[in-house]
């Protein structure tokens, strides 16, 4: 059978068209991009006339697939971690509305930070909504598991979610496709105040979801996906979650395993293997890519139960993804001596491209700057943070999208003055607009400077909403038009818009400045499919 | 049989092309692979690698266990010794000569090339001035694949088929452009290799 070899994220996207989805709704972010780029791209999905969307953010993401179910159809939301928590509140409204149509929501972590804030552990997110939550081990797992999981959806009309890490979505191997499906015709839901969350309805729909939970148990004891493998030597069970399972087999190539092992790949855990390998075996070793989620469900808060090692007890180091070797060291197997990296290697952190446009507006900046204490520049996330490194050390804040504004807000609330806010075109359509209506409703002492590159840049040059309208959303939303400045960043004009800086921070109330050039990464990519 | 193969560089120099060619002429013959990349931030400039995992049986690990890589292939030579926990004591590094200087402190780079000598199996090739000669700058990448080919031997990989397969869209002046760097780097280290004479 012919293989394809494919990124975890691109097996989920394949596994999505041939299950009859009708549309992808996402949000761009590492490690979850690739997703919705792939059905974006595919000749198929475009055949099957299947909607590849890329939503203004998370959460507008999250609602209109919850619309697409509502009407029938099966969809899936994709996103990666943190996107989870600006789409939070459908994400667990939902749970308790239900599904329609199949509804999946990936969220893809990022245990060790490649390139994120934090390594929260979606994990969480399922439990807490009290939904059925699948973590593939490897990519044909990710392909399987989407056709396994609209169908669980659909079972239960309840959002399944699926978690992957970092390591998953961006690995490839071989991929067996199977016969694909006819998407959903449109069909409203049965009941007609499904949807309604009102008290009354609430608390009927939310008794659903308490009286669903044992069924999601026995799936989860019946799942294709969760294995119990004997073993002889019952002085270590082993529980393992997704890719963690790979670790473990790894150091198994030439020897034996023969400690009982328990894969896990859908939860709520499956109790009765649970069961079976906490009474049998004398300790119990718990490797997750994560947060240690299982471990501490076993331990329990008191901790008096068997002995269980993992994350919390050292055996494995709390934070960062697992890998082969730290799950060698955990069961006592010798690793080989290694090398450490020669003492002349020095870092080499991401930098901004030459000839990128906010390399302009920050030589602007630090010089309108100039004559003021440090510390005055909350930003935000994009190809911009990078502004925080040597040489520009231009901004002094980046914590959560949209935030720049905000703090800035906050800030200059204090006294704060001038109070700065830099935020890339991409980020304040997401979440940047109505941090500045606060800004325009208090008459905040703020300049926010946005940075339009017409973009999406980090993330891959994903479409940017704002892009050519920027200026009248701002004036839409009340800033004063004479303080709504454009100028181009380019060297040649340095003096001129470093001025209009200076101006926008002599003036005591909002200002908006919108430095814009195209990213050069787009431009180049325009001008070589131009001369192809 | 397996070959455990870590690619280094800095985002935009190629790698992934690199491990696309491997990882096409492994399947051609139905081996087993499996690779790993990086996306997102580091990308804009920072290092970057990539596992390349190639057997004849089911591979578990996305990633190469620390110091158990066979190869150790680079398109930049501070990149090289980064990854060189990575590497197995009896473990090759191929590396590019030319350094890629985005930083404000580079080291030394006779420093490097220092410590790159003291490596008991290493390769160091000036892939970017050979491609140079060969007036295609665009193909350090596939010198330096083709400076690996001979220790890729053992896993009887068709590389040339790699190439035709991943740069066939692009003409024929691109995939001969290809060929000819990889050639020229093969023959770089077989003369290496004959010289020191040195059995891999
Ligand atoms: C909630 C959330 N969603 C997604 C991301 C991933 N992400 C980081 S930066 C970025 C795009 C920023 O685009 P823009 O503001 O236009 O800046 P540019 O990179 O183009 O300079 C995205 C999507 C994130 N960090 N947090």
């Amino acid at each position: 059978m012919q293989k394809l070899m494919l990124l975890g994220d691109e097996a989920i996207a394949l596994g999505a068209i041939d299950s009859g989805m009708s549309a992808i709704y996402a949000y761009p972010g590492t490690p979850s991009t690739e997703i919705t780029e792939y059905v974006a791209h595919s000749r198929e999905a475009k055949e099957k006339n299947i909607l590849a969307s890329w939503s203004t953010n998370e959460k507008t993401a999250m609602e209109a697939a919850l619309g697409m179910s509502y009407a029938g159809k099966r969809t899936m939301v994709c996103m990666k971690h943190v996107g989870l928590n600006v789409a939070a509140d459908p994400f667990i409204n939902a749970s308790i509305t239900g599904a329609n149509g199949g509804m999946i929501v990936v969220a893809a972590d990022d245990p060790s930070m490649h390139s994120s804030q934090n390594e929260q552990d979606s994990r969480f997110y399922g439990k807490f909504a009290m939904i059925p939550v699948l973590e593939p081990t490897n990519q044909q797992e990710c392909y399987d598991m989407v056709s396994y999981a609209f169908d669980l959806s659909e079972k239960y009309s309840i959002p399944v979610m699926m978690r992957i890490t970092t390591r998953m979505a961006h690995s490839r191997a071989g991929v067996v496709r199977k016969p694909a499906r006819e998407q959903n015709s449109i069909k409203l839901p049965v009941n007609l105040i499904q949807y309604v969350l009102l008290p009354g309805n609430a608390r009927k729909q939310y008794k659903k979801l308490l009286g669903n939970q044992q069924s999601f148990f026995d799936e989860s004891a019946a799942s294709p996906f969760n294995k119990y493998f004997d073993g002889t030597d019952k002085s270590l069970g082993i529980i393992t979650s997704g890719i963690a399972y790979n670790y473990l087999m790894e150091n198994f190539q030439d020897n034996k395993l023969n400690f009982p092992v328990l894969k896990i790949s859908q939860y709520p855990m499956p109790r009765p293997f649970v069961e079976k390998l906490i009474s049998e075996c004398k300790e119990i070793l718990v490797l997750e890519e994560g947060y240690p989620m299982i471990e501490e469900s076993l331990r329990g808060f008191l901790n008096n139960g068997i002995r269980i090692k993992g994350r919390m007890d050292g055996t494995l180091v709390f934070e960062g993804e697992l890998n082969p070797t730290k799950v060698a060291a955990a069961l006592g197997i010798p690793v080989p001596q290694i090398a450490n990296i020669p003492e002349v290697v020095t870092n080499r952190p991401p930098a901004l491209c030459s000839g990128c446009p906010h390399i302009d507006s920050y030589l602007a900046l630090n010089q309108a700057l100039d004559k003021y204490a440090k510390g005055l520049v909350f930003s935000d996330i994009g190809c911009y943070t990078i502004g925080a490194l040597k040489p520009f050390e231009s901004i002094n804040s980046c914590v959560d999208m949209g935030a720049s504004i905000t703090m800035a807000k906050g800030a200059a609330d204090a006294g704060l003055s001038p109070a700065v806010a830099v935020i890339g075109d991409g980020t304040f359509t997401h979440s940047g607009m109505t941090g500045l209506l606060d800004c325009v409703k208090h008459k905040s002492n703020v300049t926010v400077i946005i940075l339009d590159n017409k973009t999406t840049a980090m993330t891959g040059g994903q479409p940017s909403h704002g892009d050519g309208h920027l200026f009248d959303i701002v004036k839409g939303l009340g800033v004063e038009e004479e303080h709504i400045r454009i100028f181009k960043p380019i060297r040649k004009n340095h003096d001129e818009n470093y001025r209009i800086i200076e101006e926008e921070l002599n003036y005591k109330g909002v200002s908006v400045i919108i430095p814009t050039r195209e990213c050069i990464v787009e431009t180049n990519k325009r001008m070589r499919e131009k001369f192809k | 049989m397996k070959e455990d193969i870590i690619l280094a560089g800095v985002g935009g120099q190629g790698i992934l092309s690199i491990a696309a060619v491997i990882g096409s002429a492994a399947l051609e013959i139905g081996m087993y692979m499996k690779q790993s990349e990086v996306h997102g931030m580091s990308q804009r400039g920072g290092d970057v690698m990539s596992n390349l995992r190639i057997a004849d049986h089911e591979i578990f690990s996305d990633l190469i266990p620390c110091g158990k890589a066979d190869l150790i292939i680079s398109v930049e030579p501070m990149e090289a010794l980064r990854h060189l926990p990575m590497l197995s004591h009896d473990g090759w590094l191929i590396t590019n000569s030319t350094p890629f200087k985005n930083t404000l402190d580079y080291p030394d780079v006779d420093k490097i090339m220092a410590t790159l000598e003291k490596i008991p199996n290493h390769i160091v090739i000036d892939a970017d001035k050979i491609a140079k000669d060969l007036g295609s700058t665009m193909s350090a990448n596939m010198v330096i694949l083709g400076a690996a080919c001979p220790f890729l031997d053992n896993v009887c990989l068709d590389i040339e088929n790699g190439i035709r397969n991943i740069f066939g869209r692009k003409g024929e002046k691109v995939i001969k452009s290809n060929m000819d760097a990889l050639k020229a780097g093969r023959e770089y280290t077989t003369a290496l290799l004959k010289k020191q004479t040195i059995k891999i």
